[in-house]
């Protein structure tokens, strides 16, 4: 045994050190967490182990594509299904880093909101809004709107907004007067995202920036900041612990979060019982009862009650002025906006 | 005589044997000996190949390659290789163009391109792949059309196809290495001629961002140095025990998680925190001042993450000046000052070297104190290799910011050494 150096010992240890722990008969869903995954963990994931037996186990991530492309192209998938963001399903497609589905055989289109059937590789979940949000304890009239949100001598204070080109560019062409229907027109053009710019100028030093989708409403609660950009289900999660915070629809940008199956997963079969057991009317009326994003089945939206339907983005009164993101134009866009962003911030 | 006979035969055998064979002896024994070393070192050897070396040549390689184009569009880019990017095109880069992207519509090669090309012409990706979408080409009787037939059909599909830029991003990027990357970590580009340009004004951001890492790194340095000569003096002068029981104050927060360090920092300086709190209830301010988010906090947490590695070397260097130098001097007729200054300070160069040194390549890398402490002014050459990673996917780019800041923590090494040397001369 004294023979077996450790020149020998070394590549088993680091044999050991890379090779993840894989096991079967397990779903590894991964989500954002939050006030939404405690809805998704409600709704979904304890109803799928109780009828199936199958243990599902939840992990966390804030959208980073990168590491569903560096599991997909190692070839160490550990994620079974992944909740996405609309604006990244394209690109994840495209890069082929997500499985095409194959739900025709279980999921009837017709059943459904249009845009949640509308990719070969993903399947809707929910809608989302990004709304403007505020604290009606320190502001003493209520805003009505982006114009608002730039007027800092009538609301003086600071604004929470989320770090990214994606959603304040839009907001900004709002503040500045476009009409909700023109504003991707506007942005489509070198001149519409100078002048996106150049109002994001006027309120940059009363920015306070948030990147994970917890902390506007903390923001705001704290006092820190008056208004904020913010998720609306993470304005509904502070309204029920009692915190006395507002949302204005006019002006929101709504789009559709995606089930997806990352390439090479090992439990695809799984992967896409869940994602059909996710998208039934009576799972999807829990969980649009737990937190308010919409379901995209047409037959939960008829389940549920006016108050709740209320609170929903997908609600006529709500859907009314708002905006739904544009994710043609953020896909070809994205990158050249985002990173003109990312110096614009710096600077 | 009897002993020198009996010596003499004692050494027979030793004076017979093949000089040869021992030679061979003696290798066999060295050849042993040194295998037996190399298998010592083997594993750390192993190690740093595995995980520091290889991945740098990687980091490096990633940095200058640009596959995408030349590995999907082998045929355009062939043919777009004699075009001067100026004149119409030539119709053969159409038909070359449908059965590339006929191809990489079969490989799903076509969304790495379609990326590729994005980064560089906004719009390129859905143009890319509505455009593979649509292939192959095919006229009625399922042959593959003409060059001119090709150039009217690919038109037809997308009138971008009719203009140069799209053709001309394509001919640029044609080669599998190129420098794009790093030039744009330079804030410069190469326009459609290869002719080197300055990066548009509203996009030039990386200059900035590395003149921001080095000024704050070495304003953080100066304020450890600041901090941890006198204290590491002191400690210096104390008898071996007490000195000891106070390292271990310097060593616990140095052995913490940084992270626990930062988090604490945020619930120290933030607006309704301790500091600002005892503040204002000493009366010193009437409102909260702004400690964190800003820079401000930066510095104030990582001058205290940092300290540690000032005054380590700094103390140990110390420990090793002897005290009658300073005495002799001040006995000479020295001012105690001067005495301090030309004579206790220069035998403490290298220990500020190394504090320094390490201090500053240290922070030209922080990343997790700037992100949760700092506002978007105070983000380093880290948190911009951590947004192409983790957000764009634009590894290249963080690959060649990554090499350009290894390339400055090697100079200023470099620079170090010199000094270093010359400084070890003078002790």
């Amino acid at each position: 045994m004294k023979r077996l150096t450790p020149a020998l010992l070394s590549p088993l240890f680091l044999g050991l050190l890379f090779s993840g722990a894989a096991s079967a008969a397990e779903l590894t869903l991964v989500n954002f967490g939050g006030a939404n995954g405690n809805a998704q963990k409600v709704a979904y994931v304890e109803p799928f182990q109780k009828s199936t037996g199958t243990k599902v186990v939840t992990a966390e991530f804030n959208g980073e594509l990168a590491k569903l492309k560096a599991m997909v192209e190692t070839k160490k998938v550990s994620w079974d299904v992944v909740e996405i963001d609309g604006g990244d399903l394209t690109r994840a497609c495209d890069d082929g880093l997500i499985e095409k589905l194959d739900l025709a055989k279980t999921i009837k289109k017709d059943d459904y909101i249009p845009e949640a059937t509308v990719s070969e590789c993903g399947m809707g979940a929910f809608v989302w809004s990004t709304v403007l949000a505020y604290n009606a304890d320190k502001l003493k009239t209520a805003p009505t709107g982006w114009a608002d949100f730039w007027d800092t001598k009538k609301y003086p204070g600071k604004r929470g907004m989320k770090k990214s080109a994606q959603y304040n560019l839009e907001f900004a062409l709002m503040a500045d007067g476009v009409p909700t229907k023109d504003v991707y027109k506007v942005l489509a053009t070198k001149e519409g995202v100078d002048r996106a710019f150049k109002k994001l100028d006027q309120l940059k030093p009363n920015i306070q920036w948030w990147d994970a989708g917890a902390l506007p409403a903390q923001f705001l609660a704290s006092g820190d900041v008056v208004m904020a950009n913010a998720y609306n289900g993470r304005i509904d999660a502070a309204q029920r612990e009692g915190k006395n915070l507002k949302v204005v629809w006019a002006g929101s940008v709504y789009t559709l979060d995606y089930w997806v199956i990352p390439k090479g997963s090992p439990n695809k079969a799984l992967a896409e019982k869940f994602i059909n057991f996710v998208s039934q009317p009576e799972n999807q009326k829990v969980y649009a009862n737990n937190i308010a994003y919409g379901p995209v089945n047409k037959g939960a939206l008829k389940m549920l009650d006016a108050k709740t339907l209320g609170n929903l983005p997908t609600s006529p009164a709500n859907a009314k002025d708002a905006v739904q993101l544009s994710l043609q134009f953020w896909t070809d866009h994205g990158e050249e906006l985002e990173q003109r962003f990312a110096a614009w911030i710096a600077k | 005589m009897t002993t020198i006979a009996t010596r003499s035969a004692a050494a027979m055998p030793l004076a017979e044997p093949d000089p040869q064979q021992l030679k061979r002896e003696l290798r066999a024994a060295q050849t042993r000996k040194r295998l037996g070393a190399l298998a010592l070192i083997a594993p750390l050897a192993i190690f740093l190949l595995l995980t520091f070396v290889a991945p740098i040549v990687a980091l490096l390689q990633r940095a200058i390659e640009n596959p995408e184009v030349a590995a999907t569009l082998p045929q355009t880019v062939a043919v777009l290789s004699k075009w001067d990017r100026k004149s119409a095109l030539p119709d053969q880069a159409f038909s070359a163009l449908a059965e590339d992207l006929a191809r990489a519509k079969e490989d799903t090669t076509a969304g790495n391109l379609a990326r590729r090309l994005n980064i560089e012409l906004s719009g390129s990706r859905s143009l890319v792949m509505g455009t593979a979408r649509a292939m192959p080409l095919r006229d009625a009787d399922g042959k593959a059309l003409s060059p001119a037939a090709a150039r009217e059909a690919i038109i037809a599909l997308n009138a971008q196809w009719g203009q140069p830029d799209v053709w001309r991003v394509i001919a640029q990027n044609g080669s599998v290495y190129s420098p794009y990357y790093l030039l744009a970590s330079l804030d410069l580009r190469q326009n459609v001629f290869g002719d080197i340009e300055a990066a548009a004004p509203e996009s030039a951001i990386y200059r900035t961002i590395f003149g921001r890492t080095l000024w704050m790194s070495a304003v953080v340095t100066l304020i450890t140095l600041l901090l941890a000569y006198p204290l590491a003096y002191w400690l210096s002068t104390m008898p071996e025990r007490r000195a000891n029981l106070l390292m271990i104050l310097v060593l616990i927060p140095f052995w913490t998680s940084i992270l626990v360090r930062v988090a604490a920092w945020i619930v120290l300086l933030q607006s309704e925190g301790l500091v600002n709190k005892a503040l204002m209830l000493a009366g010193l301010t009437q409102s909260p001042l702004e400690l964190v988010f800003n820079r401000v906090g930066v510095y104030i947490s990582m001058t205290h993450i940092l300290l540690p590695f000032m005054i380590l070397p700094l103390y140990s260097v110390m420990k090793s000046v002897p005290p009658t130098y300073l005495k002799a001097a001040v006995s000479l007729g020295s001012h105690p000052f001067a005495a301090f200054w030309r004579v206790y300070v220069p035998q403490t160069y290298p220990g500020i070297g190394a504090g320094v040194l390490l201090v500053f390549i240290m922070a030209g890398g922080y990343y997790i104190t700037p992100a949760l402490l700092g506002g978007p002014n105070e983000q380093m050459v880290s948190y911009f290799i951590a947004y192409f990673i983790n957000t764009t996917i634009n590894w290249g780019m963080a690959c060649a910011l990554g090499a350009l800041l290894l390339a400055a923590t090697l100079v200023l090494y470099g620079v170090y050494r010199r000094f270093a040397k010359v400084d070890v001369g003078i002790s």
